[in-house]
């Protein structure tokens, strides 16, 4: 199956469809890896998430092993977990703080600069042997955007900046939460494995179409709690307004009239009256520092964002970076955390993290059933040779705004897909 | 409390395992205070404080009674068809009697739909009291011992 026969767009004939060999077909994967995860910006981590010289924190990304760190000056680092002798990864500790990075199979120890500091027995070397060149390893690019930490494999690859293109607008209306313009990781993490292709949560991470069906014991749950659900205006399936927009070089989001509880700042009963004074506090110091309108906008709208290909920031209950790493055609790793404004206040802090649960995580009232959707589309996909295209065109024959619950924004995401895939 | 011995605790925490492995959820509800918490904190940062730290679950009596609502709905996907658990409780310890703390360790077992046995091992802390006679939850915590929650996938049934 060769990758240019995967995305069929002809839109003048309204068609867009998928062949599902995408979402299994073990080479297609591998050719993934090398024409999309090698070659796009990468999400590693928040910078908050190491604070002084010597914290690190492992992880994989791509498949490779990373080590997030401060080096001696404080300058946040991104080093390939490996040792320059036979391969080990040097740190094996989840998080920490080290003076030193210590191989323990022979011994070779790094600083925290990345240089080669220390190699047992260095005189047996022959005497070309250079201890200055045989520093750990750095990804070929290594660039942030307010906090965010992103690698690219590609030394080519174009800025960080550039490839964000206007969904920097998005990130810094979620970064508006904060009167600093400075989040921070919440101390916490969601890490579970999904058993689908990892395209499969792209779509679902900012397709609305599915919120009333799969979503339906969680919108009880809302409106048993007070939360007023309305019903839908005619031609909308949602309770509010809400866009999905495609933002360019595969980003997407939506962009919803917020009718859930945000922590900046819409107050819902759930988060009970001693919070009720704190929000109207919050909502007050936006108007002032943002003017009214742009206030309205971060706190009475919400939006999933996809930053292409496998992080979304969801800013709707909370604000949730998740982010997933594919490990095989069926299965990939998930990693998520809660972000807040570093400034936030205990309580304020509270009914983020309170709100956090009633929707998102593992144990929460709403992402379980959505990885449940997933499992059940890639059990059903093994028919993929009997059953090849889905289609992937509501919204395709409207002029004009394309809403949160049609599927320009998915489209986008597999036009850009596909464009790397052919790419030569 | 100098009159619980280890036994009475014992029988109690396995008659709230056979009413949460058959499903009986409102049973199960009764056995808790009106103040009760259930915790299942995120696997990285076993000791922690829901105010401050992301959880995978901390609930309150209403959330509980909420998520026992979901759970018995058909329309909660993760759990329809449900989870078939086992859990095995063991090393029950009386740490504290005043208040009551206790802490087991346990092994779930869960089944769903044709999919391979997933193992959730850890422990649990249960703070209990007295009341009408018999023993009742106040709080109780499942730590798992997994870095992370990993092939577990989700905890959407009652760990």
């Amino acid at each position: 199956m060769s990758a240019s026969r995967i995305v069929l767009n002809e839109p003048q004939q309204h068609r867009f469809e998928i062949n599902r060999a995408a979402l299994v077909d073990a080479a297609i994967f591998r050719e993934e890896q090398e024409r999309i995860f090698e070659r796009c910006w990468l999400y590693v981590g928040h910078e908050s998430e190491v604070r002084a010289p010597g914290d690190f924190r492992t992880r994989t990304v791509c498949g490779r092993p990373l080590i997030l760190c401060r080096d001696s000056r404080n300058e946040l680092r991104v080093f390939l977990n490996t040792c320059r002798h036979r391969g080990t990864v040097v740190c094996r500790e989840a998080q920490g703080n080290a003076e030193r990075y210590t191989c323990f199979y022979h011994g070779w120890t790094y600083d925290r600069d990345g240089r080669l500091y220390a190699v047992p027995g260095q005189s047996a070397y022959p005497p070309n042997f250079d201890r200055t060149e045989l520093g750990l390893k750095e990804p070929p690019r290594v660039e942030a955007y307010r906090g965010f930490v992103f690698l690219n494999f590609d030394a080519n690859a174009v800025p960080l900046r550039e490839y964000l293109g206007s969904a920097v607008e998005y990130i810094d209306l979620v970064l508006d939460q904060s009167p600093s313009g400075r989040m921070e990781m919440i101390h916490g993490t969601q890490e579970y494995d999904i058993r689908a292709n990892w395209k499969l949560l792209v779509e679902n991470s900012y397709d609305d179409y599915h919120l009333l069906t799969t979503h339906a014991t969680w919108l009880d749950y809302l409106k048993s709690s007070g939360v007023e659900v309305k019903r839908p205006e005619k031609g909308h399936m949602l309770p509010s307004h809400g866009l999905g927009k495609d933002l360019g070089n595969g980003h997407g989001t939506t962009d919803n009239v917020n009718f859930r509880g945000r922590p900046v700042a819409a107050w819902i009963p759930i988060y009970g009256d001693a919070a009720k004074p704190e929000l109207e506090r919050i909502r007050a110091e936006l108007v002032q520092r943002l003017g009214p309108e742009r206030a309205k906008r971060v706190a009475d709208t919400n939006r999933n964002l996809l930053i292409f290909p496998n992080l979304v920031l969801l800013d709707g209950s909370s604000v949730s970076v998740r982010s997933f790493q594919p490990l095989a055609p069926d299965r990939m790793r998930v990693r998520a955390g809660a972000l807040g404004p570093v400034e936030e206040t205990p309580l304020a802090r509270q009914v983020r993290l309170d709100s956090f649960l009633t929707f998102y995580g593992p144990g929460g009232f709403a992402t379980p059933d959505d990885i449940a959707a997933l499992e059940a589309v890639q059990e059903g996909l093994g028919a993929y040779k009997e059953v090849q295209w889905s289609p992937l065109t509501r919204g395709m024959a409207k002029q004009g705004e394309q809403l949160n619950t049609d599927e320009a924004h998915l489209r986008a995401f597999w036009i850009q897909w596909d464009k790397l895939m052919r790419a030569a | 409390m100098n009159d619980v011995a280890r036994a009475e605790v014992e029988d109690f925490l396995y008659h709230e395992a056979a009413l949460l492995d058959a499903w009986r959820l409102d049973e199960w509800l009764a056995l808790l205070t009106d103040d009760a918490t259930y915790r299942v904190p995120s696997n990285d940062q076993p000791e922690s404080d829901p105010k401050a730290a992301l959880f995978t679950i901390a609930d309150d009596m209403r959330r509980m009674r909420a998520r026992v609502a979901r759970l018995k709905d058909p329309h909660a996907h993760a759990e329809s068809p449900r989870s078939r658990t086992r859990r095995l409780i063991s090393n029950v310890r009386i740490v504290e009697r005043a208040p009551l703390r206790v802490e087991a360790n346990f092994v779930v077992y869960r089944y769903r739909g044709n999919e391979d046995v997933r193992t959730y091992v850890g422990r649990y802390r249960y703070t209990l009291v007295r009341q009408d006679g018999g023993l009742r939850i106040k709080a109780r915590e499942a730590i798992l011992d997994a870095m992370e929650l990993a092939s577990l996938g989700t905890v959407s049934f009652i760990l």
